[in-house]
């Protein structure tokens, strides 16, 4: 029996789509339990298993004996706005959940890189955050709880739906950017924000050393914005880079926060402000390589030279309040490793989070480790995907 | 090999006036703050810097003998005690600040730094360490790393797992390895959030680097009281609906109202109440901050708060709060001993499973106040009894057990920020299946392949499904 029949088998036909251009056999299991099911069958068979969303972040092209994508896994068992938590599988649309919050008045204060359908199992999988984690924290301060499948089709459960949990070890955090090597994320408990009643956001202009020092100012002056923003040029589609505050809360406190930004600023209307944001996030999605970098807040002017004298700076994000850098755009994997080097010289991690096959095994979504952490890092590997089914570019060459 | 002889090795390290072998200093480190778990250890160790615990850890890895790191002791779980033959790593001396970082709000520390001592260094920097539990000013940073310690103010700010960027880590072997980064980022996957909250089972955090976090500008102080303690969770509720969110959120009933009012804490709360309310809103700008505490204090008097009142100045700040972070002392007038509970439901289930928590008491025959962190549902039943009383002690982990029970059926979980330790290993096959607790026995294993650190804790062994892969 050929893979196809042995899935059709086990799966049914529904789980079965179309190929991409590689031919690889594209399944799509409908429930937490078929992944469970596919994984344990795989690991059984040998098969080597690439997993998708909704194949709009990581390029299709690891190569593999079949791709599972998590597209069929699109149900919101729960949305408890009164607890402000939901229960979403991992192949929802941030868009559709995002929708579904709203229609409740509820809020996930995530807005990751990449297309608005890019699914929340990706998201959680690279820890992604975008620009609001200045106020509202990295991709994992939003989790409450994981579900996932481990390479050999354990189904394990880790967290819960309450807001504070520490019963057992926190295995949440080890799938939040742990790019599936630990195992495929089938379903998420969030804990969200009641929709923001005010929401507003305003530009400067400017030198990138002038907005730099604009930015440190306001983290020093005690004002929250839930992002701060410095953006390259060509990623804002303006002249110079620009400066974007993001005000969210009560009209009352982002009424008193525009006081304190002072007249410099631009206010964007609604719909600008909406525009602006998503062509920043999809920017992230149109060059081949895209990786982010984590210095401390002082380091960030040194550490976007940097940037600027070794790969460039065109398409560039950073939060320097928070030490936290997006890059994306054309490079070599040569560059990319010696970047890291240099980077993790001054003990700053370099994240690799999307790029073409032939780059990410080079150089690794992770790659470089302090002292010690390697074998932990390969111990984990082992104990959730034994049979080394999934394929994932973990560390590089 | 001899307590004694362990003792001399032991001493040739840390010197003979750091290790403990006389039954009586033994005692000291028999409990930790949950009084109903006793374990008389056979050596007590207290190493002075990081190089001597990571000997220490060496001569017992070499001697395959198992440890416990200790911190204050004032753990709620029976985490931090030593028994069939494990040493107990005290890390009380190991208090040093290494550095404080105004320009990037962070902070190097020792394990055994006080977590008051902490927020007072770094208050001249206009800068706290947020995560505050009652305990604050005798636990360790190093013990609310094991733990994942959380308080009053984490509902705004976050627990323990959120503050912490970096660790240094000794394993069981005596190898030392470097988890995170100084601007939090991690080299990989996220092995700070997994070592967090680890209980100690993961190895021995040596230095720690802290998120600081600005101190607010303004602050107001509110306590509304209720005739119902169903009202007082309704007002909750109303808050977090609303989308406000305060620094804190904390709820007391009658019984805990009375203890704090008997007591040298009486902060001055009514005590006909059913229920008080103590909610801080805290921010930058005053008059936002004001706009706030106006807001709330409407959504409270529409839940059918009786009165409320606002802290004129600081000093009635912190006596409002000083009854409810020494409430747990308090209620030491109420018996000789007490069961701090620790379990988690949804904020919306908080009036149902509150009446269902005061008829398990009345059945029981037992007192049961609760204090605790209303806007987090992180509930904190404190049941009083005596310890001498075998038949009481009985009915005290019945309760303890029925209230458990009423908390998972809730939608919630057994612990919220004082962990599993020995207390709640009982109830962890009632939140997880055998293969989700095989796979936190796995990754356990993938630390300490031996076991040996801190054994019998968190993951009851029994109820594990067998994993194959693991080393």
């Amino acid at each position: 029996m050929t893979i196809v029949e042995k899935v059709r088998a086990l799966l049914g036909d529904g789980a079965l789509l179309e190929s991409g251009t590689d031919r690889v056999p594209r399944i799509a299991p409908g429930s937490p339990d078929a992944v469970a099911l596919l994984l344990g069958t795989a690991h059984q068979e040998g098969w080597r298993v690439r997993v998708e969303g909704a194949g709009t972040w990581l390029p299709s092209d690891a190569p593999a004996d079949l791709a599972l994508t998590t597209r069929r896994l699109d149900r919101v068992p729960a949305v408890e706005p009164q607890d402000l938590t939901a229960t979403a599988e991992a192949g929802i649309g941030l868009d559709q959940l995002r929708q579904q919050l709203a229609d409740r008045g509820a809020w996930l204060a995530i807005d990751p890189p990449g297309l608005a359908g890019r699914t929340l199992g990706s998201v959680v999988a690279t820890a992604t955050a975008g620009s609001l984690r200045q106020g509202f924290g990295p991709v994992k301060d939003h989790l409450l709880g994981v579900t996932f499948v481990t390479g050999d089709g354990r189904m394990v459960q880790s967290g819960g739906r309450v807001m504070k949990n520490v019963a057992g070890y926190d295995l949440t955090r080890l799938q939040a950017g742990g790019f599936g090597a630990f195992g495929v994320i089938v379903l998420v408990h969030l804990r969200l924000r009641a929709l923001p009643r005010a929401d507003v956001t305003h530009l400067l202009e400017g030198s990138r050393d002038e907005l730099t020092q604009v930015a440190e100012d306001i983290a020093a002056s005690g004002l929250t914005p839930a992002a701060l923003e410095l953006v390259s040029p060509a990623l804002a589609r303006r002249d110079r880079w620009v400066l974007a505050v993001r005000l969210v809360g009560s009209p009352t406190l982002v009424a008193a926060d525009e006081a304190g930004l002072g007249g410099r600023f631009t206010s964007l209307r609604a719909e600008e402000s909406h525009a602006f944001w998503m062509r920043l996030a999809e920017g992230f999605a149109v060059r081949p390589v895209t990786f982010r970098i984590g210095g401390v807040p002082a380091a960030s002017d040194e550490l976007l030279d940097l940037l600027q004298h070794q790969v460039g700076d065109e398409w560039i994000s950073a939060a320097p309040a928070a030490g936290a850098i997006r890059w994306s755009g054309d490079t070599t994997v040569d560059r990319l490793q010696r970047l890291r080097r240099t980077l993790a010289a001054l003990e700053v991690p370099l994240t690799l989070e999307r790029a073409p096959w032939p780059v990410r095994t080079a150089v690794g979504h992770f790659g470089a480790y302090r002292e010690g952490a390697g074998p932990l890092v390969a111990g984990l590997r082992r104990t959730f995907d034994p049979g080394g089914a999934l394929v994932v570019a973990t560390d590089g060459e | 090999m001899s307590s004694r002889a362990l003792a001399d090795d032991l001493a040739a390290i840390v010197g003979p006036r750091h290790v403990r072998v006389a039954p009586a200093e033994r005692a000291t480190y028999a409990m930790d703050g949950l009084p109903t778990h006793r374990r008389l250890p056979d050596v007590v160790v207290l190493p002075g810097t990081r190089e001597e615990v990571i000997a220490v850890i060496r001569l017992l890895a070499t001697l395959g003998i198992p440890f416990v790191p200790r911190g204050a002791g004032t753990g709620l779980s029976g985490g931090a005690l030593a028994e069939d033959g494990a040493v107990l790593i005290v890390l009380t001396r190991l208090n040093r600040i290494l550095k404080i970082d105004p320009a990037n709000r962070s902070a190097l520390v020792e394990p055994g730094v006080v977590n008051a001592r902490l927020s007072a260094a770094t208050r001249p920097h206009g800068l706290h360490y947020a995560p505050d539990p009652s305990s604050q000013s005798a636990c360790t940073i190093g013990g609310n790393v094991a733990e994942n310690a959380g308080g009053p103010h984490c509902l705004k700010y976050g627990v323990t797992a959120n503050h912490i960027l970096a660790l240094e880590v000794v394993l069981a072997t005596g190898e030392t390895v470097v988890l995170g980064s100084p601007g939090g980022e991690p080299w990989g996957p996220d092995l700070v959030g997994l070592f967090v909250g680890s209980e100690g089972n993961f190895g021995v955090a040596t230095r720690i680097s802290v998120r600081l976090t600005a101190l607010p500008r303004a602050v107001r102080t509110l306590l509304a009281d209720f005739m119902a303690l169903r009202a007082a969770g309704e007002g909750v509720s109303a808050i977090i609906a609303a989308g406000i969110v305060p620094a804190a959120l904390e709820m007391m009933d009658q019984s805990c109202i009375q203890a704090v009012e008997d007591s040298v804490y009486a902060a001055g709360y009514p005590r006909d109440a059913a229920a008080v309310l103590l909610v801080e809103l805290d921010g930058r700008d005053d008059g936002a901050v004001q706009a706030e505490a106006d807001a709330v204090a409407g959504l409270l008097k529409q839940s059918g708060a009786r009165s409320i009142r606002t802290a004129a100045d600081e000093k009635e700040r912190e006596r409002l709060w000083q009854g409810r972070k020494k409430a747990f002392g308090a209620m030491g007038r109420l018996s000789r001993d007490l069961v701090v509970q620790d379990a988690v439901v949804p904020r919306s289930a908080l009036p149902d499973v509150l009446e269902t928590i005061a008829g398990i008491a009345a059945k029981h025959g037992l007192v049961v106040s609760n204090v605790f962190h209303a806007g987090d549902g992180n509930l904190h039943p404190n049941i009083s009894f005596d310890a001498t009383d075998e038949g009481m002690r009985a009915r005290v982990e019945e309760a303890s057990a029925a209230i458990m029970a009423a908390c998972i059926a809730a939608g919630g979980t057994i612990t919220g920020e004082h962990g599993v330790g020995l207390d709640k290993l009982r109830y962890m096959p009632l939140i997880f299946d055998a293969e989700s607790l095989g796979a936190m026995h796995a990754v356990r294993r993938v630390f300490d392949p031996d076991q040996r650190v801190n054994p019998g804790k968190v993951v009851p062994l029994h109820a594990c499904r067998e994993w194959a892969g693991v080393a």
